[in-house]
């Protein structure tokens, strides 16, 4: 079980060999021209998972999605949704919706007109109609603007229209680009939530492409980190932020500080790095597979690091001292910057738990520490 | 001014003087100001059936032109507006290109390109298509081709830049839910380039009505259009007054249109859909 918020999926099919996958992405390509958006990816979404397509831009997240969704065709592999083979199948056939980054209402038509547009494409009956819009709307709480037109709409209220508009025609799946990216900070943050509990009720599978990591982390059962046309790792928030397999994924989803070393014990339980960077050593108590002598990075979040200004007592392993460079104080928390001998500046982050706090303040000495299970080991 | 002059010409009487017409007001006896106005120019127009066929042709005439300029035309506004950026400007330069020569010399080009030894006809004869050379020159089709080509990038120029405008994200959005390409043209982008085309074809209809030189060159003795009627009462007959009725008649003809224009092009500024 993970601590993750997103998705009904509260199994995970994905560690379930027996477990069939709703959506197979097979060895995917795009290229455009010399440009390889897509490079060989591969991918199994299980029903009723948020998956979220992680990356900055120009990763090819988008470009994955909009061949999902039949908007582009691939170079090579192909597309299975739920057992079927959707190469050569056109948008408007297949049992995908999306939701677009710029919404992309039609402005000549009334919030309703907008949802019903689909269904009216199927020919269904017209009570039934009338009624999966009201049922949609009233579900997106938007029914006191059914016959407003989108440009008097809030953004909230048109992202609201445009998840009913691509969810009202009961998609086997769901892309979502970007769903949240032209809302403020405080409604994202409420709209996450609602796109949750809504995916929830109705149990559509959904693909959310998103460059915002705190975005993927909350609506996600899953995420794909992409880079360079490639998911470079996939798993759920917690394995990918406590686990990275990689530099890149360290650094892309939160943050972190980057050590880098020698191993200079390489036990089956345990490893000990000497980090000419930190000036001192890194114990990690798991076992890595590495060869000898390798050069590899001790990746530690800021807030699992420990600052003190007395020195603590024991060992000399994962600690050392440096000097208070800077401060931001956030409310709920506090971001230090110190400063090591060596000239590596050590990212901090420590709960204000206390109205009183002692400070800590500019150009005093601390005492960096974490725990031996702390640091995560990449080797690339 | 010009068109109160039109205006008191056309409520005068025909006379043989320089101008060829009778003042309004005339000095009756000493103290007496006489206004004749004369609504027999009017009347005049609606006995004799030539007028009232060459409006109704006139107005034939542009409301078909229109329409073929919107059939070609649209196409074309919807090509530029969707080809690359770097691509678009030269379109666009090569729509408004004639326009640096003056509209009688492309008149006179065409009749050099339709006339019975002219570049079509001997074109086809080489080709084989054809053994004798087809009559275009002086037919209603020579009309019509002059005057779509001279009108088309009035229409083509307001209907992209609406075309230009649309976010085109609405099609793959239609096309997500369930539109075929051509369904979601017909129900995406022709609403919402409606005013583009309310616009154009305004800007070709309201013109074609009165042209005259295109149908005089092109046309033949034949094509009766409101504007060469107008010539001929002016000139051939000297008949001012009746010109300048057949001009009122014109004007008040078109004025609908024109405001209909105006109203749709106050939309569009506003920006409202």
């Amino acid at each position: 079980m993970t601590a993750s918020a997103g998705g009904v999926v509260k199994a995970q099919p994905w560690n379930d060999p027996s477990a069939r996958p709703y959506v197979e992405v097979e060895r995917i390509s795009k290229s455009f021209g010399d440009f390889k958006a897509v490079n060989d990816v591969s991918l199994k979404v299980y029903k009723g998972e948020i998956f979220c397509l992680l990356g900055a831009s120009g990763c090819g997240k988008t470009t994955l999605l909009r061949m999902l969704g039949g908007f582009e065709t691939p170079t090579s592999g192909k597309i299975l949704i739920d057992g079927e083979d959707m190469t050569g199948v056109p948008p408007y056939e297949r049992p995908v919706n999306m939701m677009f980054q710029s919404y992309a209402l039609f402005p000549h038509m009334t919030v309703a007109q907008n949802v019903a547009f689909g269904l009216k494409q199927d020919r269904l009956p017209k009570p039934e109609i009338q009624e999966r819009v009201a049922t949609m709307l009233d579900l997106v709480k938007m029914s006191d603007f059914a016959k407003r037109r989108p440009h008097q709409l809030s953004g909230g209220q048109r992202q609201r229209v445009a998840l009913a508009r691509a969810l009202v025609k009961r998609p086997k799946l769901l892309l979502l680009d970007e769903p949240l990216g032209a809302l403020d900070k405080k409604l994202r943050e409420h709209t996450q939530f609602e796109l949750i509990s809504l995916q929830d009720k109705l149990g559509v599978t959904f693909i959310v492409v998103t460059h915002d990591q705190e975005e993927a982390m909350t609506l996600a059962s899953r995420i794909g980190v992409m880079n360079h046309g490639e998911i470079v790792q996939a798993g759920t928030p917690s394995e990918i932020y406590e686990f990275p397999g990689s530099r890149f994924v360290a650094d892309f989803v939160g943050s972190v500080n980057m050590f880098e070393g020698k191993l200079i014990e390489d036990e089956p339980d345990y490893v000990r790095i000497g980090s000419p960077e930190l000036g001192g050593t890194i114990f990690v108590s798991h076992g890595i597979s590495a060869p000898p002598e390798a050069i590899v990075w001790a990746a530690v979040r800021p807030e699992k690091i420990f600052m003190s200004t007395v020195a603590p007592q024991d060992g000399t392993d994962n600690l050392v001292r440096g000097t208070v460079q800077d401060i931001a104080y956030l409310g709920d928390l506090s971001i230090y910057l110190v400063k090591l001998p060596t000239g590596k500046v050590v990212r901090v982050t420590q709960p204000n738990t206390s109205r009183h706090a002692e400070a800590i303040s500019w150009d005093q000495q601390v005492y960096l520490s974490w725990d031996a299970t702390s640091p995560v080991v990449v080797t690339r | 001014m010009p068109f109160a002059i039109v205006l008191k010409i056309s409520f005068s009487d025909v006379d043989l003087a320089i101008p060829p017409y009778k003042p309004l007001l005339e000095w009756v006896g000493k103290n007496s100001l006489a206004i004749k106005v004369n609504f027999n120019n009017y009347a005049f127009l609606f006995t004799d059936s030539l007028y009232l066929h060459a409006f109704a042709n006139s107005l034939k005439v542009a409301f078909l032109s229109t329409l073929m300029c919107l059939i070609l035309g649209y196409p074309m506004a919807y090509g530029i507006a969707r080809a690359r950026p770097s691509l678009r400007n030269v379109l666009l330069l090569l729509v408004i290109l004639p326009f640096w020569t003056s509209l009688l010399l492309r008149v006179y080009a065409w009749i050099g390109l339709l006339k019975a030894n002219g570049v079509i006809n001997n074109v086809l004869m080489s080709l084989g298509v054809i053994h004798e050379p087809l009559t275009m020159l002086y037919t209603p089709f020579a009309m019509y081709v002059g005057i779509v080509y001279s009108y088309l990038p009035f229409l083509i120029l307001p209907l992209y830049a609406n075309l230009e405008k649309m976010d085109w994200q609405l099609l793959e959005a239609a096309e997500d839910l369930g539109c075929r390409p051509w369904q979601a043209f017909y129900k995406i982008t022709l609403p919402l380039s409606r005013n583009g085309i309310l616009a154009g074809s305004m800007l070709v209809f309201i013109p074609a009505v009165g042209e005259f030189v295109i149908p005089a060159l092109l046309g033949g003795p034949n094509a009766l259009m409101i504007g060469r009627v107008l010539w001929d009462e002016f000139f051939a007959n000297r008949a001012w007054p009746v010109a300048s009725a057949v001009a009122i008649l014109l004007l008040i003809l078109l004025v609908p249109f024109m405001m209909w224009y105006q109203s749709v092009q106050a939309r569009e500024t506003a920006g409202g859909r």
